[in-house]
């Protein structure tokens, strides 16, 4: 893995993690429920693990078959479905309820994984899980000699990511909690999903230009 | 098209809305009861400082006769931004108004012009009826996820049972019945919920055949009409608990949960006893697993002249204060309880909910008081403070005067009239105050009869909040 994917990674974790739509919001709002710091703690790993599985699934996915599926394919497929995807959370305004307020922690890590693969929070690491490493020559051969590493790689990269999203999800939490207060949300909430879809689109097109 | 940053008028907390600017402009339903001209949304001026304060500044005008407007509410509000699904974005800018006699359903869009709202949708009763049973569109409440509407009939000429239509809160379609499982209810009125807890509650008054012609006596006395309250899982969509308040207290009507989304308690205002004419507030609350209901003020009737008294109520003697509606401000300290039989508006202070202390009383019309308006203390008044809603701030409280069109019949035979007050609330200690300054009535209002008042950017029985 090399360091610009680490930190493109880390970069899309804190993404993910500022979202409070992602989870930090929910544990808030656990924690005021409760009347406790201590309630809205335990929410965040849970929240953090089903993140981690949405976007596992993703990541060892497409690390283990790129070594087997021509690399060119995939990221055309990709890269159109990102574009795709992006513009679907773009224009659909739908909002699904999965879950009510009271849940436990493994349900809550059931809604943080429905939530983050919802958002196509895996296929946003795409281009970066589909970047090449440094090969010697020029073209696209070292996403085809690259292939070792395999369904490890993509989780070992979700775990990177997974630690990024959990601090910065953290971090607003507690300050939201403790400092800002909830009166913060209504004027600090920028609309993240028109934001989102367009980190979607622009992921997707980077991915096409980059494997063609 | 959804907002870069959060609607202004959503706030997190019951304390944050608290501290909302106030209103300007007030939107009330009013309907001909004789379904010759079209139904329509008046637009009351209420900010002090304008020289239309206290009139009607604008009208929309619907496209049918006869739908009988009644209550309706707005398309979003803070429960938007309740983390299980947060969607800050949307706007708190449609009313959603529908027709309880004709269950056709209006989609008014407030943005482009505030005081002269714009038709952008009706659903017709058909839509209600095939996608999700139901007729007699009721209360309109902005769920985190979708529109939800109480319905008292059911559907294509059936009487029941009523129950509650989601909407989609961005087409307004109808998604469906909202029940998985409605266990024993069978009558609706009234829904609203503990979203902290997952919690629907409902209430009961009767179906379209027991409403629609006016009060049904021997089914009063029979004690027909709904006496209980039920209790649902809000995320399973399911029955879970009745909860009768016992078949003497006839007609549990408004439910005002308490704003503090970490409280599981609520008021319910009782019409009317079978063996005293009394009406009666109760208050709903956990007790171990289970929900259970107590009375904690009990209003009673007041002798009266039978002479004076409407053929209904001649044989009693006694006009019954017959609680309607009522109405919890924001920081859930005072309840405002409507006596549209005896004219008369109530404040309590119920900061104890199980010891209510009354602190206010206003007289307004009334079957036999009439209590005038100080604006025309020579002009008796017909009705009685029936619709209560308080602003944001708890600073305010607007009332207005018309139940029901065949009810109003039956008790005010002389005809109901049409007026609406205001009145200012001494926020420290509590008490009221009759705005003499404000008072739309007759005339003004074209003969329509007027009911429910909305005020711009939401109000107490508007929001429901998921932060403490």
């Amino acid at each position: 893995m090399t360091w610009q994917q680490l930190t493109g990674l880390v970069a899309l974790g804190a993404f993910h993690g500022l979202n409070p739509a992602m989870g930090w919001l929910f544990a808030v709002a656990r924690g005021l429920q409760e009347g406790s710091r201590a309630a809205l703690l335990r929410s965040l790993p849970a929240i953090a693990a089903g993140h981690a599985a949405s976007v596992a699934v993703v990541a060892s996915l497409v690390s283990a078959t790129r070594s087997v599926l021509a690399s060119t394919v995939v990221a055309v497929l990709t890269g159109l479905l990102l574009v795709g995807f992006g513009l679907w959370r773009l224009l659909s305004r739908r909002h699904f309820r999965w879950v009510g307020m009271r849940l436990s922690l493994a349900q809550l890590a059931g809604w943080s994984f429905l939530v983050s693969s919802a958002h196509g929070a895996g296929l946003m690491l795409l281009p970066v899980l589909l970047t090449a490493p440094p090969a010697g020559g020029p073209g696209h051969g070292g996403h085809l000699s690259a292939a070792p590493a395999g369904a490890l790689s993509g989780l070992v990269a979700a775990g990177v990511h997974t630690a990024a999203m959990f601090a910065v999800a953290a971090g607003c939490a507690v300050l939201v909690y403790e400092v800002l207060g909830t009166g913060v949300l209504r004027r600090a909430w920028v609309n993240l999903d028109r934001l989102w879809a367009a980190v979607l689109v622009t992921a997707g097109l980077v991915t096409l230009v980059a494997a063609t | 098209m959804t907002r870069w940053t959060p609607d202004p008028t959503f706030y997190a907390s019951p304390r944050d809305a608290a501290g909302a600017p106030p209103e300007k402009l007030a939107y009330v339903a009013a309907f001909d009861r004789e379904a010759r001209r079209p139904d329509a949304i008046a637009v009351v001026d209420v900010d002090p400082e304008s020289t239309g304060y206290g009139t009607v500044v604008g009208w929309t005008d619907l496209p049918h006769t006869g739908d009988e407007l009644h209550h309706f509410g707005w398309n979003a509000c803070s429960s938007a931004l309740c983390p299980t699904a947060p969607h800050p974005h949307v706007e708190r800018r449609y009313l959603i108004v529908p027709g309880l006699r004709s269950s056709r359903i209006y989609v008014l869009d407030t943005k482009a012009d505030p005081s002269r709202p714009e038709i952008v949708k009706v659903l017709e009763p058909d839509e209600l009826a095939d996608r999700a049973g139901y007729s007699r569109p009721h209360t309109v409440h902005c769920g985190p996820d979708g529109i939800y509407l109480s319905a008292l009939g059911g559907a294509h000429g059936a009487d029941g049972p009523g129950g509650i239509a989601v909407l989609d809160h961005d087409t307004f379609e109808v998604r469906g019945a909202w029940e998985a499982d409605r266990g024993p209810q069978f009558l609706a009125y009234d829904a609203w919920w503990h979203l902290n807890h997952d919690v629907m509650v409902t209430s009961e008054w009767g179906t379209p055949s027991m409403i629609e012609n006016g009060i049904v006596g021997e089914l009063l006395l029979g004690r027909k009409y709904g006496h209980a309250l039920h209790f649902w899982d809000l995320r399973q969509r399911r029955h879970l608990q009745t909860v009768d308040l016992g078949d003497a207290y006839q007609m549990p009507l408004e439910l005002r949960p308490a704003h503090d989304p970490s409280k599981t308690y609520g008021f319910v205002g009782v019409v009317i006893s079978v063996e005293d004419l009394s009406a009666s507030i109760w208050v709903w609350h956990r007790d171990g697993e289970r929900w259970t209901a107590t009375r904690v003020i009990d209003i009673p009737a007041e002798p009266a002249d039978p002479e004076l008294l409407p053929d209904l109520l001649k044989p009693f003697g006694a006009v019954p204060p017959l609680v309607t509606d009522i109405d919890l401000s924001v920081d859930d300290r005072f309840l405002y309880i409507s006596c549209w039989g005896t004219g008369e508006l109530r404040q309590y202070d119920v900061s104890d909910p199980f010891h209510p202390v009354q602190t206010g009383s206003v007289r307004l019309g009334g079957i036999v008081g009439r209590a005038a308006h100080p604006a025309r203390p020579d002009l008796p008044l017909a009705g009685g403070p029936q619709m209560v809603e308080v602003s944001r701030d708890g600073r305010r409280v607007y009332l207005t005067n018309s139940l029901y069109g065949a009810w109003d019949d039956q008790f005010y035979p002389d005809g109901v009239g049409a007026w609406q007050a205001k009145l200012d609330v001494d926020p420290g200690a509590g008490g009221l105050a009759v705005d003499p300054r404000f008072f739309p009535h007759g005339n003004d209002f074209r003969g329509l009869r007027v009911h429910q008042t909305r005020l711009q950017g939401g109000d107490a029985s508007s929001d429901s909040y998921c932060f403490r």
